[in-house]
């Protein structure tokens, strides 16, 4: 690492540890910060590493939702008795019930939507371009209408849940500290993936994926790992925001395909698909620019934000960081390995 | 001598075209074996039909005494078998080098071990095997940079680097500077001779499969019309014919 890459760790870091602190009126603002920059990460996994663009990466978060809350609520009390809309019982949990509910919550979220991922993976795989992405797009908004119907979860009233059992300030703390630790955890991960083998084969599956059935790749198997470590981080972020909204119900807040479901996709395309940072990249300047024109441009909030995606994808194709690389090559390492290989080109040929 | 692949019978049609019938022809194990014909005779397709790209209409065809008839891409490319294309196929936004490494052998590599980085003997294999074909000044250059005759060599290397047991090669001197076609043909027989791979190469340019194949194969009209030595098909009136038009 350079001393410039160190000092960018550095900054980062402690923003990260310090924001709450230093902006103590934004610390739920600061965590949906944390969750865009996860939904972007997970979704240029498949989306800018390995060239399938799923539409349907939502139905994770929000599968992620209903499975951390039924979790939680089994665990300690009945769960049909307890989502009945009817009933005037009221159901308390002790602290300790509170956080070992959240704790496997979130991580049962996260192992259910892996395997989730398998199973639709095996049948979508097979899909390439936008037939994939209407594929799984499909999958996701059938998810939310079964879901709205099924009364066991709810139905569609969705589901309430237990409150944070401390000071709510604290609470907000807590659930920052647990968006900020995953995304984290996901970004160091990936750092170090995009390095391996198995990195390079998922490029190679984006680049020309006959070529690397024909080279003996075994890409569904790639195919599969890759979505299914997506949906693990993605179902663990849904669990999170089901513990941090308290209430949430199918269609606006879970299987949200028309707002976070496509606000993840904008992230990535404004940050620059298929790097690492520009999903992070991405998701900050995106929350940037959702913050300030839902609180200042109010009733012309979604005109901007389509300007802003029609822009991007019209001028900006690759994004910032893909404008960064075409200005600043120098700063990749792209230019170094260009130039002496031009150079020796230019004596060899 | 053995045949490491045996093909009996093979017919394909695409809707109303017969582009393969009745084909039947043996690649010995360790030799260049030749596939020649005019345009459109159907040599691609035959490719096309051993490594599994498209289901055969009939037939049978084996590699290392094993039926692959019915199995996918994929899993023929991991028994050793192994194909370039005609309008050549490289990872054009990677460099020399990231193509090379993509390219190693994942038949021998365990689904856990795709978790590690690349070792320094595989960087030092890629850079041998780019160096073995002429591209090692060129191995930090994006490989869509290339001229289409360095994307050929390219693919040839990643082949290469795959180890492969056998390697069926569409046309490798297609785009290539005709002066340096030598060095490829000598290149072609060290990696028959100094690294054991059976070569099976379809080629238009005469003089290139004269010099290079044991036994040659001649396609027309997607029939087998002439089999034998670079001698026997130099003189075979019918192939002759076939070539001028005649036929
Ligand atoms: N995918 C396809 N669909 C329909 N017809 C095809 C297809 N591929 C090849 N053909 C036809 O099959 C016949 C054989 O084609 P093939 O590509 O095998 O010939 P070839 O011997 O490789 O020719 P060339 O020397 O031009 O490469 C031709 O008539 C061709 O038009
Ligand atoms: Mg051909």
């Amino acid at each position: 690492m350079n001393s410039g890459k160190f000092i960018l760790y550095t900054v980062v870091v402690l923003f990260t540890l310090l924001a709450p602190f230093i902006m103590p009126d934004f610390k739920t603002q600061l965590a949906t910060l944390w969750l865009m920059i996860i939904v972007a990460l997970t979704w240029d996994m498949t989306g800018g590493q390995m060239g399938y663009n799923s539409l349907g990466n939502i139905f994770f978060y929000g599968t992620g939702m209903y499975v951390a809350a039924v979790i939680c609520i089994a665990l300690t009390h009945d769960v049909g008795a307890y989502t009945n809309a009817f009933s005037d019982q009221v159901y308390v949990f002790s602290n300790a019930e509170y956080f070992t509910g959240v704790m496997i919550g979130i991580l049962g979220a996260g192992v259910f939507c892996s395997v989730c991922a398998l199973i639709i993976g095996y049948l979508t795989f097979g899909l390439r371009g936008p037939y994939f992405a209407i594929g799984t797009l499909g999958v996701a908004i059938a998810a939310g209408e079964l879901v709205s119907n099924w009364d066991w979860v709810g139905g569609g009233q969705g589901i309430s849940l237990p409150v944070f059992p401390y000071d709510l300030e604290l609470g907000k703390i807590f659930f920052y500290v647990l968006f900020a630790a995953t995304g984290v955890l996901l970004f160091i991960f990936l750092r170090w993936l995009y390095t391996t083998r198995f990195g390079a084969a998922i490029n190679a599956i984006r680049d020309d994926e006959e070529k690397a059935e024909a080279m003996g790749i075994h890409t569904l198997r790639y195919k599969l790992t890759t979505w299914s470590i997506a949906a693990f981080f993605i179902g663990v972020v849904g669990g999170i925001s089901a513990f941090q909204l308290i209430h949430f119900e199918p269609l606006e807040t879970a299987y949200q395909t028309i707002n976070l479901g496509i606000f993840m996709v904008v992230c990535v395309l404004l940050g620059g698909k298929g790097t690492l940072w520009g999903p992070v990249i991405g998701a900050i300047v995106f929350h940037l620019f959702k913050e300030v024109t839902w609180n200042y441009l109010l009733g012309w909030q979604w005109v901007a934000l389509g300007a802003l995606i029609v822009i991007t994808v019209v001028y900006f194709r690759d994004g910032i960081m893909g404008w960064l690389m075409s200005v600043r090559p120098e700063w990749f390492g792209i230019r170094v390995e260009k130039k002496s290989g031009e150079a020796m080109g230019e004596a060899g040929t | 001598m053995s045949s490491i692949i045996e093909i009996r019978n093979v017919s394909k049609n695409y809707g109303g075209v017969v582009a393969n019938k009745a084909i039947s022809l043996d690649v010995e194990q360790g030799t260049i074996t030749g596939l020649i014909g005019p345009n459109g005779s159907g040599k691609t397709t035959l490719f096309n039909s051993i490594v599994g790209y498209h289901p055969i209409d009939s037939g049978s065809i084996c590699f290392e005494d094993r039926e692959i008839s019915h199995i996918q891409v994929q899993d023929i490319a991991r028994l050793g078998l192994i194909r370039t294309f005609q309008q050549t196929r490289i990872y054009k936004a990677m460099n020399c080098v990231e193509n090379m490494l993509i390219s190693l052998p994942h038949r021998k590599m365990r689904f856990l071990e795709a978790f590690s980085r690349n070792s320094a003997t595989d960087f030092e294999n890629a850079d041998r095997l780019l160096e073995f074909v002429g591209l090692y000044e060129k191995r930090f250059l994006m490989a869509g940079s290339l001229s289409f005759g360095q994307q050929k060599l390219l693919e040839f290397a990643m082949a290469l680097m795959n180890e492969p047991k056998t390697l069926l090669l569409d046309e490798p001197t297609a785009g290539i500077n005709p002066t340096l076609i030598n060095g490829l043909i000598d290149r072609l027989l060290r990696a028959n001779r100094e690294f054991g791979i059976t070569l099976f190469v379809i080629e238009h340019n005469m003089r290139v499969i004269m010099n290079l194949a044991q036994k040659i194969y001649c396609l027309a009209h997607g029939e087998l019309l002439a089999q034998g030595t670079p001698g026997d098909i130099q003189n075979d009136q019918r192939v002759i014919d076939a070539y001028l038009g005649a036929h």
